[in-house]
Parts: C-alpha cells; sequence; structure tokens
C-alpha cells in the first residue's frame, strides 16, 4: 500500500497544507484596494478634482469639520453627489457578487448569477408593483422590502424547478431562468403600462433602466439594514457551502444540516439581490464574473472565497460605474451595459467549457 | 445492548406511487461486511441511502445502534457513519487534500480550522488510498477512478466506526480493486462495520461475511454469501447461468459467468 514512499512524500508536502490560509493576506489587500478604488471614483468625473483634495475633503467630511468657503463647491461634489454614488456601486457589486457566490455553492453550479436566474428580475417586479401601487411612498424601506420578496419567491421558484433531488443541471438552471426572466419581465411590462400617472410609469422606467444615475444618500441609507444582515450571516455558513459541494446526501452524511443552510442562503442571497435590485435595478454577470476570478486567485473555498467575492464585487462595480460615466463626455453609459460586456464572454467561455466536462465526465 | 449495528423491519420505499423497496427486513452486525448485491435497479443504492438516514423511508422501522436513525443528530450521526455515494459531481477546483479535509466537517465547529491531528488524519487517509502524489491536483482533472479513491479517502477521514459504500471499487483499475478490498479488510479487522453496495459478485464472496441478495426491491436472499450465491438464486435475479468453482488460492467461493440464461421448459 505504498507505505514506503508515503512519509517522505507527507514530510514534502505538509509544509502546503497551510496554502489555503497563506492567501488570506489577500483579503486585507483587497480591502485596501477598495477604499482606494473609492477615492479616485470620487475625485473622477465631469470635474477632475485632484486625488488628495479628494482625500482631505472626505476626510473631513467624515469627521464633520468645517471647510474652508472656497472649496465649499467641490465638497458638495465630493460629499454629496459623488460619494453617495460611488458607495451605491460599491454595495450593488459586494451583494450582487456576494449573492451570485451563495447561488453557485447552493445550486453546485458555477455558471448561476441573480441576473441570469431570473432572481434580479423578480425583484424588479416587485419593486416596479411596489412603486406603482404607491406601497413604496409609505417608507423608504419599503422598496428593498418588496426587491426582497421578488428576489425570494424566484430564488424559491428557481430551486422548486431547477434543483430535482439536489442534483442541479445546467440546461434546467439556464432554462428556469430563462422561464422566469419572461415571465416577470412581461409581467413588468404589464405593470408599467397599467401605470395611470406619467411620472410614476417614467420614474419606474428610469430605475429598471439599471444604473446608478442619480443615486444618492438615500439610496445608500435605505439598503445599507439589508445589505449588512445579509452580509453577516453569510460568512457563518462558508463551511456549509463548501461540504454542499459535495452533493446533499454527502453533506448530510458529513453532518451538515442541510435543509436549514439551503433555506438560509436562499433567503440571504434573495436579500442581497434584492437590495442591489432596489438601487439600482437589474445587472447582470456580477455575480458571474467576480465569484469566476476570485475562485482562480483565491480557490473555491468559500471561507477566503465570500469575503475576496464581497470586496471583489464592491471595486468591480466602482470602477464599472467610473467607466460609464467618464467613457464619453457629458454622456453617460448604462452601468448593465458594462457589466454585460465584460461578463458575457466570460460566461459563453464557462458555459461551453461546463458542457465540455458534462460530455465527457472525468 | 446488542452487537446490532443496524437493524430494518419491514422498510418500504414507494415514491410516487413507485416500488422502489418492499418489506425488506435485515439485521446487521457490527464488525461484519455486508454486501449488498442484485441486478440494476432492485434498489441497492436505496436501501444504502436508507441505512445511512440520508433518504427517510416511507414505512417501517431503521434502527441504528439501537436508535431509530433519524433520531441522531445529524453531526453525531456523522461522526460514526460515512456515506460513499456512487457518484460525485464536483465542478470546483478544489484541491485534492481539501476535499479529504472535508471528511473532518462533523469533528469541527463553525469557525475552527483543522488541527494538526485533524492534518495528520488527512495525511494518513491519503497514504491508505494511495493519493499521496495526488494532494495537491486539482479534483476536476482527476481520471474518474483517481477521484472515486479521493472519494473514498473523504469518507475514511471521517473515522466511521460503519463505513457505507456504493460500488467502491466500479471504475477502478484491477490493482486498485484489490487495494481499495484491502483497505476495507484492513478495516474491518480493526471492528469498523462495512456495508457494501457490490456488482462483482467475486469481490462480494470473497470479502463479505454475508451478502443481500436483492431482486426488484426485496430479499430475494441473505446469509453467507456461499449460501445466498446458488446457481438457482444467480440465475433467478441475474438471468444469467453460472458455474460455481474454489478459488485454488484462498478456498473462496468463484462465480464464473457462463451465459445469459434460457427459460428451463
Amino acid at each position: 500500500m505504498g507505505r514506503v514512499s508515503s512519509s517522505s512524500e507527507s514530510l514534502l508536502l505538509s509544509h502546503e497544507s497551510a496554502a489555503v490560509w497563506k492567501k488570506s493576506w489577500l483579503i486585507p489587500l483587497f480591502g485596501v484596494l477598495l477604499v482606494v478604488s473609492i477615492a479616485v471614483a470620487t475625485a473622477l468625473g465631469a470635474v477632475t478634482i485632484p486625488l488628495l483634495t479628494t482625500t482631505r475633503l472626505l476626510t473631513y467630511g467624515l469627521l464633520q469639520l468645517p471647510i474652508d468657503g472656497d472649496e465649499r463647491t467641490l465638497a458638495t461634489i465630493v460629499y454629496l453627489i459623488r460619494l453617495p454614488r460611488v458607495l451605491a456601486a460599491a454595495l450593488v457589486g459586494a451583494s450582487l457578487a456576494l449573492a451570485g457566490t451563495m447561488m453557485q455553492g447552493l445550486f453546485r453550479n458555477p455558471l448561476a448569477d441573480a441576473g441570469l436566474i431570473g432572481v434580479s428580475s423578480g425583484g424588479a417586479l416587485g419593486g416596479a408593483l411596489a412603486i406603482s401601487s404607491g406601497f413604496a411612498m409609505g417608507s423608504s424601506f419599503l422598496l428593498p422590502c418588496a426587491t426582497f420578496a421578488g428576489a425570494l419567491i424566484s430564488a424559491f421558484g428557481v430551486y422548486l424547478f431547477a434543483a430535482r433531488q439536489g442534483e442541479t443541471s445546467l440546461t434546467n438552471l439556464l432554462l428556469v431562468g430563462i422561464a422566469l426572466n419572461a415571465i416577470w419581465g412581461s409581467l413588468t411590462t404589464l405593470v408599467l403600462s397599467f401605470a395611470q400617472d406619467y411620472e410614476i410609469s417614467r420614474q419606474i422606467f428610469f430605475w429598471l433602466m439599471g444604473g446608478l444615475d442619480g443615486r444618492g444618500w438615500s439610496h445608500v441609507q435605505m439598503v445599507f439594514p439589508f445589505v449588512v444582515i445579509g452580509f453577516v450571516p453569510a460568512f457563518f455558513l462558508s463551511r456549509d457551502l463548501n461540504v454542499l459541494l459535495l452533493g446533499e446526501e454527502t453533506a448530510m452524511s458529513l453532518g451538515i444540516n442541510v435543509e436549514y443552510a439551503k433555506r438560509l442562503l436562499l433567503v440571504f442571497a434573495s436579500l442581497l439581490a434584492g437590495a442591489a435590485v432596489a438601487i439600482a435595478g437589474t445587472i447582470s454577470f456580477v455575480g458571474l464574473v467576480i465569484p469566476h476570478i476570485m475562485r482562480l486567485i483565491l480557490g473555491p473555498n468559500h471561507r477566503l472565497l465570500l469575503p475576496g467575492a464581497t470586496l471583489g464585487g464592491a471595486i468591480f462595480l466602482v470602477w464599472c460605474d467610473l467607466f460609464a460615466r467618464m467613457v464619453i463626455p457629458s454622456e453617460e453609459l448604462q452601468l448593465g451595459v458594462i457589466t454585460a460586456v465584460v461578463g458575457a464572454p466570460l460566461f459563453l467561455h464557462l458555459l461551453l467549457r461546463q458542457d465540455k466536462i458534462q460530455r465527457n465526465p472525468a | 445492548m446488542t452487537d446490532l449495528a443496524f437493524s430494518l423491519d419491514q422498510v418500504r420505499y414507494t415514491p410516487d406511487h413507485t416500488l422502489i423497496l418492499d418489506d425488506v427486513s435485515l439485521d446487521v452486525s457490527r464488525g461484519h461486511w455486508v454486501g449488498i448485491l442484485g441486478p440494476n435497479g432492485a434498489g441497492k443504492s436505496t436501501l444504502l441511502r436508507i441505512m445511512a438516514g440520508v433518504l427517510p423511508a416511507s414505512s417501517g422501522l431503521v434502527l441504528f445502534e439501537g436508535k431509530v436513525v433519524d433520531q441522531w443528530s445529524t453531526r453525531e450521526r456523522a461522526k460514526q457513519l460515512a456515506l460513499l455515494p456512487q457518484r460525485t459531481d464536483l465542478s470546483f477546483p478544489f484541491r485534492v487534500r481539501e476535499v479529504v479535509a472535508m471528511g473532518r466537517t462533523p469533528y469541527l465547529e463553525r469557525w475552527q480550522n483543522e488541527s494538526k491531528a485533524d492534518e495528520r488524519i488527512v495525511e494518513q487517509t491519503m497514504a491508505l488510498t494511495e493519493i499521496t502524489r495526488l494532494a495537491d491536483r486539482n479534483v476536476m482533472t482527476l481520471s474518474g477512478g483517481e477521484f472515486q479513491r479521493v472519494m473514498l479517502a473523504r469518507a475514511l477521514a471521517q473515522q466511521p466506526a460503519f463505513l457505507l459504500l456504493d460500488e467502491p471499487t466500479t471504475g477502478l483499475d484491477l490493482r486498485h480493486q484489490f487495494e481499495v478490498v484491502d483497505v476495507l479488510t484492513t478495516l474491518v479487522q480493526q471492528g469498523v462495520t462495512i456495508i457494501t453496495v457490490l456488482h462483482d459478485l467475486n469481490v462480494a464472496a470473497s470479502a463479505c461475511v454475508s451478502v443481500v441478495l436483492l431482486q426488484s426491491g426485496r430479499v430475494y436472499a441473505a446469509g453467507p454469501p456461499q449460501d445466498v450465491l446458488t446457481v438457482e438464486a444467480i440465475r433467478a435475479v441475474y438471468g444469467v447461468d453460472v458455474v460455481l468453482g474454489e478459488n485454488p488460492e484462498t478456498g473462496a467461493l468463484q462465480i464464473i459467468p457462463l451465459r445469459v440464461a434460457r427459460p428451463t421448459g
């Protein structure tokens, strides 16, 4: 049984056993990168403000220190216009990437993304209903509540129809996504066409287009609690997610409470996807691109992947949004267009590769 | 306390009114190696999963160590009982070592990392299943047989007293088949109870203390291999004519298949 060679081999390899944890230093690095990205994105725009000035103004704003009269205009731009938008981008990116990572683990398929499988469009329908019925007028927290409800219903739908007996075939997942996107999309159009008030339908339409144009502090405050509630418990489930990838029965035989873990994952992923939709409408591919890239950098272990994808998603969307604002002077590209241009080719690449693996199982 | 590891009484499994298992009663003694045999679709894997507690029976009683199997806390049960399913799809690029280390899950708290002791157990099980040289390979790049051994190592890393395996030797080359049987034989000698779904009647005849022969969801016969695996039983259950012999080295029962059985008139 190879006992002769094994002792020397294990000596040779033992120093590598902690290799996963050696990568954990990358997490604080991503944190620093995110802060730098936020500062740079706040400095750049129609009026470019030097990075040092931006940083100083941000610090002053944060500490609520008085600002000189000359810099009041700049401070307004930085603190009231750009910063909330950049933070909104970071929150949306982080939520979508974390939701994507969780759903990929849950569906055991690296192609699950809130946009592609219909969870985001379910959230959008919930939001459109809430706005057109006037339900969302009651309190600013009611819109994210409605998008969460829509996202949750979709996520359970995907789970019911695509995950027969714990197996989620690629075909089922994407077909259910197509069906749900079509149903929610047409119902949303119906809601739009029934909206009596022109102002309301314009508001819904603007929001549905997907983007961060005109997002301010109220939007950041609106979803922040939802994002926090979604984030924190996600990290408690990292081991469950790892083991679930071996299949539900194996996970159960390893002592994981599978039903409990699945429900929590569905609820938290929907909470995050719903929060993202409440700010930015439907933006696809972030939840696909970021987990994929992070798996290449950090490996598939969710204990690193979940925080990594959260930070990576935030960084990614901050830069995508900056690009959307900057690429054509005095015009805005749609954020969803940028993420699709980056994400769609990667999606096709993954699709072809996974198809190949399923055709020729190892 | 009896020495019964498992005791099944009139277990039925009938999802959507399809009869998969019907009236299966079965006792498995602790420290035995029991083989579950039968043709495709006879309900072997279902029976194994019901015994492991990952699939609830439609009716009947399943006792594991004297306690109803689904009344165990899943975590406590996982420290006692490991299950190796027939097939595992893993489309995420874990390294072999990480997958084997997942076998330590029932022993770890939510935030706890694997200790040195856990790592040592992972190293040992990898050495035992001869996958040490694959330790840092991406599991998605392994051959089917290599992956099968990784999954066996994962189950062994659970250090179970009861090991339930669905076709552990299928897809392995001759040498690795022997090695897996050797590893399991050693475990039985150390007091581990093993239940395996098997297709290879000769492996069952040489390794198992007793076998259960299933036909269409019912127990056709159960007992020591030489009593169960008769020419008549194999013809009735598998529809194949065989001759029985004796392994010249070990004296174990040897089954030599001849042809598809013709109906005797």
